[in-house]
């Protein structure tokens, strides 16, 4: 138990300052990564290279990177032909344009049509901040991990993000992989394992209480309400359950079943999202019960990212509160 | 000009073959799209029998042309195109539009090999044929792509995006084919949203373009070899089609876009589709 935390977590993840980072670098890293390693690779940007963190690979392989300008449909479509024609484009925008604004482009002609494309969603989530609601994504979960074909990925530090971006070379067909703009702690190291479809318990205890299932950079958050919890006499476990689709059952089945209750992480809609991934299995095969941490049915507003963060129920207070009520109704009170 | 007499009534010929296996295959299915199926058959023949690099025991062959259906909605009139060019047998042409079927209402490019690339919502084929072209000259290849679209589609945002997209990297290996049939599915597309002039809409966007009739082979086969020839654009044909093509109750008429024929109209299509210029009878087949 106490291994799962050494092993796996940036040392500096507790302390009162720990290191910060975009995950989105984790995208330009894992990109340049790829191309180094798959002459198949190219990139498509719709005019926000800099953003998306597209420019060290433009800058490094110019042929094989593409502008396609105010686009995001046409970006789309040009991916699927490309990628039928034996190469792996990765196409990156904001999640409220790509796969926001072209989501019929990606059902039609890269899911439907099995196209080998990779989506990097940025900007995801409320805390992308003071652009305010029309640009923060919390929605894209939902609708691509819907889409038959389809595999998602919410990861939760730049070096998952990394990891998560150059595996998406490793399997055949569409790959939606979900990025954050803002710093964000480092929960992870280079060396922690990272495989696509497998979660990782990053908090464990010797007699935990309830599963605090999180994905992305709330998984910060969680680990936190952990060892507060702990301080307070509450033992819990936390799993990285970055893989939506095809998400690891078999994990989840078994720290659901150590636990007997349920608490879900995400910045996103709870409806469609993670925590509605989750309740589909165990509705299915082991009812439990389960409290969800995400935004609830509204859109946001304007503000700094943890203002929004707290303002929008998904804080450590959040989360710790949550888990309280859920062992609360697993006891039956 | 390169057609012999000879290849000129082959295709001919086989066009109107073809027209009567559409009417047979969509009567059959009982649903589907008869007006721009026909118009479209004489741009098909000429593909298949004689424009495309392509061989339909090898339909992955890495250096074939590529055909894009961007309507996809007339997919009939390709299905039967590729049944005689020799992708799958004629008989399969009965199970369009049915379940367990390779040949589904819109053309699925995972169920039918030869079908590159998954169509029916429309505006999206162009866009697609971007991505092949990038991914031709990346390689060196010098296969070309074909991509057919409807007028109707023209509307869509997402054709001008990747107009403009081809147009700024001049992807020369690019043929895009408009059937410019003035029909959609609510009426003419000058009064649901005209989109004349459309000519001059793809030269400012850095095309070539060329107008031709859509049912005379030498018109069809010149323009295409035309495309080939410029190296420094792309190349839009606008090839003015007849809605229902072939049958006289369905030519012109927008309510023929969606509708098929009932056994009644198809034994009538089949006759008039059996004479040349609905004057001579004729026996061949």
């Amino acid at each position: 138990m106490a291994l799962a935390r050494e092993q796996k977590l940036n040392k500096t993840v507790f302390n009162k300052n720990p290191e910060k980072i975009p995950i989105r670098n984790g995208y330009g890293e894992g990109l340049v990564e790829a191309g180094e390693k798959h002459p198949e690779v190219v990139a498509l940007c719709a005019d926000l290279k800099d953003s998306t963190k597209s420019t060290a690979f433009a800058k490094k392989f110019p042929e094989r990177f593409f502008e396609l300008g105010v686009a995001e449909q046409n970006m789309a479509g040009v991916a699927a032909g490309l990628g039928v024609s034996g190469k792996i484009p990765f196409i990156a925008s904001y999640a409220t344009f790509s796969p926001g604004r072209n989501w019929e482009q990606i059902r039609t002609n890269i899911s439907y049509n099995n196209a080998n494309v990779k989506i990097a969603g940025h900007h995801a989530g409320i805390s992308v901040g003071p652009d305010g609601a029309t640009h923060q994504a919390i929605e894209d979960i939902a609708t691509m991990r819907v889409m038959a074909n389809m595999r998602v990925i919410v990861p939760c530090d730049v070096h998952e993000a990394r990891k998560a971006t150059l595996s998406a070379t490793d399997v055949w067909g569409p790959v939606y992989i979900r990025y954050t703009r803002e710093e964000t702690p480092v929960i992870t190291s280079p060396d922690t394992p990272f495989y696509p479809g497998q979660a990782e318990v990053f908090w464990d205890s010797k007699d935990p209480k309830c599963a605090i299932i999180a994905c992305g950079s709330l998984v910060y958050n969680a680990l936190v309400a952990a060892k507060e919890l702990e301080s307070e006499g509450i033992e819990t476990l936390v799993l990285n359950n970055h893989t939506i689709k095809p998400m690891d059952n078999t994990r989840v089945l078994d720290v659901v079943k150590r636990c007997g209750a349920v608490v879900t992480v995400e910045e996103h809609q709870i409806e469609g999202g993670m925590g509605s991934a989750i309740a589909e299995l165990l509705a299915n095969q082991l009812p439990t019960p389960q409290e969800f941490i995400g935004i609830q049915g509204v859109f946001g507003e304007s503000g700094k990212p943890e203002e929004l963060i707290d303002k929008y129920g998904m804080a450590v207070k959040d989360i710790k509160l949550a888990v309280k009520r859920v062992i609360k109704r697993k006891n039956g009170k | 000009m390169y057609l012999s007499e000879k290849e000129q009534e082959f295709l001919e010929k086989t066009a109107n073959k073809i027209r009567r296996k559409i009417v047979e295959a969509l009567e059959d299915a009982g649903s589907g799209h008869s007006a721009g199926s026909l118009g479209m058959a004489d741009v098909f023949t000429a593909l298949y029998f004689h424009v495309l690099k392509h061989d339909p025991k090898k339909p992955n062959w890495e250096n074939r042309d590529r055909l894009i259906l961007s309507n996809g909605h007339i997919v009939p009139v390709q299905y039967v195109a590729m049944a005689y060019a020799g992708y799958f047998p004629l008989k399969e042409l009965k199970s369009l539009r049915k379940i367990h079927s390779r040949l589904q209402g819109h053309p699925h490019r995972e169920t039918l090999p030869g079908i590159d690339a998954t169509s029916g919502p429309l505006g999206a084929g162009l866009s697609q044929a971007a991505g092949m072209a990038l991914a031709a000259r990346l390689d060196g290849k010098k296969h070309r792509i074909y991509c057919l679209m409807s007028d109707g589609e023209q509307q869509e945002g997402l054709i001008w995006e990747a107009a403009m997209f081809i147009g700024k990297n001049k992807l020369s290996n690019i043929t895009a084919i408009i059937d410019r049939n003035n029909i959609q599915i609510d009426g003419l597309t000058e009064d649901v949203m005209p989109l004349e002039p459309l000519r001059e809409k793809y030269e400012a966007f850095g095309w070539n373009v060329i107008d031709i009739d859509g049912h005379n082979m030498e018109e069809i086969i010149d323009a295409t070899n035309e495309a080939k020839a410029i190296s420094y654009q792309p190349t839009l044909i606008i090839a003015h089609t007849i809605p229902g093509k072939g049958v006289s109750f369905m030519e012109y008429d927008f309510n023929w876009h969606g509708k098929v024929p009932n056994g009644q109209e198809k034994e009538r299509a089949i006759k008039e589709l059996r004479s040349i210029k609905g004057k001579i009878r004729s026996e061949y087949d």
